[in-house]
């Protein structure tokens, strides 16, 4: 025996840590075993972060350290300090900061040159092109969602501006890779391209379809981990980059499809720009007060609740599971039902009823639920808008027609709490509110959900 | 480099295996799945930590540091969200159970 090789160690750990990653995701794709698999595949992280010290002929270890040390006390502080309604950015913001690192591993590979073949080249520069532009793209989405950036950004010809930005970062990558072009300059100039497509790209995007944005750039950056994996011989960043590519391609476009907007359309055109609102509709809306509402729901049955955005932006959610659970105690069922983008980001609306004490077995999915509208007494639809809308299944006109919805206009009676008049997000007028059994509780989600709790009890 | 068929393969079974875990996940674990496959991807930290490891320039050193400070992030960031999403998931029986002791 002549001693450990302490590569074999390296690459045991990495092994190791695939495995994890794998078993990880599995368990987190069901809600029982959830909440182990994020150990598991942090457990998976760790083995192979600390089997990469032994890796033979490093150098700078203090440097490491101290790099690692700074992030992990900013990130670890303010992802402990973020509510659940910003979630979504704080997930652009850390995708960003890996789609970064491995453009950062791109750009030192090909600073260093040397001997390689095409394959090798092609693979660095296609990782930092990938890697790059989710970088810069998930910032900009996380300063939209955060409220920094309120308008989307857009003016003539910009597809045009957009197309040649692309095509010139390819063709400087394309220099660069067959060595056309070398040098700190020309390296230079082909990030520079990367990052501002990434921005660009992103510019024009309306907060709406972040959802779906953020979970392409989640997928773009398992692409480049993959494939600057390839470049360091690191089997470790293959597997997990190949998988979360693969994962998150797939999640987008359930996303895209549960919004009948294809990721096309969310990438090259404006929302809200087709056409008028789908015209105007007849009728009138007819208003209710909270007591009224509050009997309703008690000598019902059956309750639906349709949480959407709004109840989460109130912060209403606690107080209206307060509410729920004083009609459950009285004998009604109450069902809450989730359109799969409620929210900012599929699952998102699970997550902060989660966070109220709603228990998952009364969540229920678009399919599990949307047929059981016609047996429910009450709907109450609180804070959602589009996702309820009628006019996507009947009008062709309109903008979201074809989208699924949910179907709380079929219940016995809807009760809809917003905040006003107005329409909402999307700024389309929605049918529902002016069905004959729709009447309006108008207020705060917040306040609302207080007075119904507070007529609950006085009966 | 790993031959390259051999990299093609692992790519393939890999990708295939991203298929599968997302294909039969409910809605409600899209965002916590999300955040955790952003986690896992925080993997990238091995590789900064290698090319900050075999840095000589002050250039090479800078970029790796910003890299390895990237990727922490990314790693140490994603998993404390997902963790914070999943530990609210619990059925009417777990809390049931957590608030009784």
């Amino acid at each position: 025996m002549n001693g450990f090789d302490p590569q074999f160690l390296v690459k045991g750990a990495y092994f190791a840590a695939a495995l994890l990653f794998i078993v990880g995701l599995k368990r987190m794709s069901s809600p029982k075993s959830a909440r182990g698999g994020i150990v598991w595949a942090g457990l998976g992280m760790l083995v192979a972060t600390l089997a990469t010290f032994a890796t033979p002929q490093m150098d700078n270890f203090i440097l490491m350290l101290a790099a690692m040390a700074l992030a992990t006390v900013l990130a670890w502080w303010s992802g402990k300090r973020v509510a659940m309604t910003d979630m979504p950015q704080m997930v652009a913001l850390y995708n960003g900061m890996g789609g970064g690192a491995a453009a950062a591993i791109g750009a030192v590979e090909l600073l260093r040159g040397g001997e390689h073949d095409l394959a090798f080249t092609i693979l660095a520069v296609a990782g930092s092109i990938i890697g790059a532009i989710s970088f810069s793209g998930s910032l900009i989405a996380f300063a939209k969602l955060q409220g920094w950036m309120r308008k989307p950004v857009r003016f003539k010809g910009q597809q045009i501006v957009n197309l040649l930005f692309f095509l010139a970062t390819l063709a400087q990558g394309g220099l660069l890779a067959s060595g056309y072009a070398d040098g700190q300059g020309s390296i230079l100039a082909f990030f520079v391209l990367a990052l501002a497509f990434g921005v660009l790209m992103t510019l024009p995007i309306g907060g709406a379809d972040m959802p779906v944005v953020i979970s392409l750039y989640n997928a773009l950056t398992g692409l480049a981990v993959a494939f600057e994996g390839f470049v360091l011989n690191n089997a470790a960043m293959i597997i997990a980059g190949t998988v979360v590519g693969a994962a998150g391609t797939m999640l987008t476009q359930l996303m895209a499809r549960a919004m009948n907007r294809p990721i096309s359309n969310v990438l090259f055109s404006g929302f809200g720009e087709t056409g008028e609102a789908g015209g105007a509709i007849e009728g009138t809306m007819k208003p209710i007060d909270a007591a009224d509402a509050a009997v309703m729901m008690a000598y019902g049955e059956k309750v639906i609740v349709v949480p959407g955005y709004g109840l989460a932006v109130a912060q209403a959610q606690h107080k209206l599971w307060e509410f729920c659970r004083k009609l459950i105690e009285r004998g009604v069922k109450v069902k809450f039902a989730i359109h799969p983008v409620a929210g900012r980001m599929p699952g998102h609306m699970n997550v902060l009823l989660a966070e109220a004490g709603v228990p998952y077995d009364l969540i229920f999915d678009f399919e599990e639920i949307n047929n059981e509208f016609p047996t429910a007494d009450v709907a109450l639809v609180i804070g959602a808008n589009d996702v309820v809308n009628p006019m996507a299944r009947t009008n062709p006109e309109s903008p979201i027609y074809g989208m699924p919805i949910l179907d709380a206009d079929k219940a016995k009676n809807t009760i809809v709490i917003k905040r006003g008049q107005g329409t909402g997000f999307s700024g389309i007028e929605n049918a529902l509110f002016y069905e004959d059994n729709t009447r309006m509780l108008y207020g705060d989600a917040q306040d609302v959900a207080g007075k119904l709790l507070q007529a609950l009890k006085t009966f | 480099m790993i031959d390259g068929f051999i990299a093609l393969y692992i790519f393939m079974l890999a990708a295939f295996t991203g298929y599968e875990i997302i294909g039969r996940v409910p809605v409600i674990l899209h965002t916590p799945l999300m955040s955790g496959s952003n986690f896992v991807h925080g993997i990238v930290l091995v590789g900064a930590m290698v090319v900050l490891g075999g840095a000589d320039t002050t250039l090479e050193k800078t970029i790796g540091f910003v890299g390895v400070f990237l990727a922490a992030g990314n790693a140490v960031g994603g998993y404390v969200v997902t963790e914070r999403m999943l530990e609210m998931f619990r059925s009417d029986k777990d809390a049931k159970k957590e608030s009784g002791e």
